[in-house]
């Protein structure tokens, strides 16, 4: 509990947020307040009421329903992208760093520097030329995105934790590179690992949006943030309920997510800590 | 030489991505009831007869010469096609990044200088959020405020250069601010940070002793310092400007890159697709390594390198 109470504000305010839109999404799995598969015409475009919470939109679903479904598509998108971008990046990175200077590291380098090369809705734009748009190609977009991000991280961390002595201990003790990687150095990078997760998930969140705007997103009849967006634009000038809903839930969701990234760093590092 | 190779694996990538797109484009342009003589003589005019090596040194020995072939669906060369549109998203990119500079060194640099009082704390607020906010929905709301509510400008469409530069420039505004608005953001956070990573060292010191200024010092000692990582950020944002321009020309019926290659997607021109993106990568590539040469010409210390 001590622990809590030294937790810096911003971070508090942004896991409570997190944790309030995650449960929303899972809620959403067996409770909305209205079914969001269901059209009813005659109570299109309502305004918000107590019956709508926050209105309807063009079909008369309910805004409030849709926007629980549409975070968990969100979130259920940047999870997992963050989850592969971790998966390949981390142990490259590690490999890279525990064979730093050899053919490997070499190689992890220059496939990093070539998939940074390509913008990440360049990546989703070829994964949906060739198998068309869905909620599985963004995850594979952004994860194939976070790839580099994760491997570059877990490289120059782990080359620093490479020069500690205790590695050096643990190499007279005839541990091998790959075992030193996962007992000594993995552990040591973990904090840092798990800020760049939450970085990454607010990002997530955030081109899963885009993607899904323009079309190479979660696909209808599934909602999402980007595409309620999408629908909404054309009847941006007597329903602007509608654009701004959506939009805000994507705004509260990344910048809680960048606030509990920012307050981890602080938190889980004394160094920074102090040098603020 | 990095240059060089990194451009050929890149088309490479694209190529063999391109390669594995289901259908023919063939029998996509001829439609289902198409005799079979018909496809093989389309086939054969559109160079999709040959093996793919083949195809791939034609493809990549084409644009080296600025010959990106001809749209399947618009008969045009793909070169024409690209710069008609590029005309557009070009300046939104370059308006759009010179306004976030513009924004953010002066922002950031205040903030330093201003470190932990209320304008700090203020401009790194503001800065949050411009973070977390998705450009094409900030161009939803500045559309409903400038162009609904207000009428100051329309609402999206792009009357063409020929109708003058003023007109040009104007429609290119509110899709230029959205894009800027993230894009500034980080780049305040970084100059500040950047400087405040300067701030503390020996030689601003010796400079403040030597009886400079607070601002001449942050001016003449720290900025160019802290130069560098601004640097690095501004080239490693480039991609996210490209990828957002391409999302913005959506939300303003922008007849600019991006939405040529999403009609490109939807109506299977596969080779306005592979040139386009060849196009962005190139751009991200390109980008990249200016940035590694201006790192020189900021940096003395680097150039023996």
């Amino acid at each position: 509990m001590s622990r809590i109470r030294h937790m810096p504000r911003a971070l508090l305010v942004g896991l409570a947020v997190t944790t309030v839109v995650l449960a929303v999404a899972l809620m959403s799995l067996v409770w909305t307040p209205h079914a969001v598969t269901g059209v009813d015409i005659a109570a299109r475009l309502q305004p918000p009421s107590t019956t709508y919470l926050l209105g309807t939109d063009h079909f008369g679903r309910d805004l409030l329903s849709m926007l629980m479904v549409g975070a968990r598509t969100s979130m259920a998108v940047a999870i997992l992208a963050v989850g592969l971008g971790m998966l390949v990046g981390v142990p490259l990175g590690l490999s890279a760093a525990a064979m730093h200077g050899g053919w490997l590291d070499d190689l992890v380098m220059r496939g990093n520097d070539l998939v940074f090369a390509f913008p990440v809705l360049v990546i989703a734009i070829l994964i949906t030329a060739v198998f068309g748009p869905s909620a599985v190609n963004a995850i594979l977009a952004i994860g194939i995105f976070n790839i580099p991000v994760f491997a570059r991280v877990t490289r120059g961390a782990a080359l620093a934790i490479w020069t500690q002595d205790y590695i050096r201990a643990a190499r007279v003790c005839g541990k091998g590179r790959a075992r030193i990687s996962m007992e000594h150095v993995l552990p040591n990078i973990s904090s840092l690992l798990i800020v760049q997760g939450t970085i990454q998930f607010g990002l997530g969140i955030l081109v899963e949006a885009g993607l899904s705007y323009v079309g190479l997103g979660a696909q209808p009849p599934l909602p999402s943030w980007g595409r309620m967006l999408a629908d909404s634009q054309t009847m941006i000038s007597f329903a602007p309920q509608l654009a701004i809903f959506p939009g805000l839930a994507i705004v509260i969701t990344v910048l809680a997510l960048n606030l509990a990234g920012d307050g981890l760093r602080d938190f889980l590092d004394p160094r920074i800590r102090r040098a603020r | 030489m990095m240059f060089g190779l990194s451009l050929a694996a890149a088309s490479l990538v694209i190529f063999v991505m391109i390669e594995l797109v289901p259908g023919d484009p063939a029998a996509f342009m001829l439609g289902i009831n198409a005799a079979p003589d018909t496809l093989a003589a389309l086939r054969a005019e559109l160079g999709l007869d040959a093996n793919p090596a083949v195809r791939y040194v034609r493809w990549v020995s084409g644009m080296l010469i600025g010959d990106f072939g001809v749209s399947y669906t618009y008969q045009v060369p793909v070169a024409e096609l690209v710069s008609a549109r590029l005309v557009v998203s070009l300046p939104l990119a370059v308006m759009a990044l010179l306004l976030s500079i513009l924004i953010a060194i002066p922002a950031g640099m205040f903030a330093a200088a201003r470190r932990g009082q209320a304008a700090d704390v203020g401009i790194m607020g503001v800065t949050q959020l411009g973070i977390a906010i998705p450009n094409f929905w900030f161009a939803m709301l500045l559309v409903m405020v400038f162009a609904i509510h207000l009428r100051w400008v329309s609402a999206g469409g792009f009357p063409g250069w020929e109708a003058g530069v003023i007109e040009g420039v104007k429609a290119l505004l509110l899709p230029a601010v959205a894009l800027a608005v993230q894009q500034a953001s980080i780049l305040a956070r970084v100059v500040r940070s950047a400087l405040l990573d300067t701030l503390t060292q020996d030689y601003i010191r010796t400079a403040r002793a030597r009886g400079l200024s607070r601002r001449q010092v942050l001016v003449r000692h720290a900025f160019r310092n802290a130069m560098i990582p601004v640097l690095t950020i501004l080239g490693l944002q480039f991609s996210f400007l490209i990828a957002g321009a391409v999302i913005i020309e959506n939300v303003f019926f922008l007849p600019g890159l991006g939405r040529l290659v999403f009609q490109g997607i939807t109506q299977r021109d596969l080779i306005v697709v592979e040139s386009v993106v060849m196009l962005l990568v190139f751009a991200v590539i390109m980008v990249n390594f200016m940035v590694d040469i201006a790192y020189a010409i900021i940096d003395p210390r680097l150039r023996r390198r």
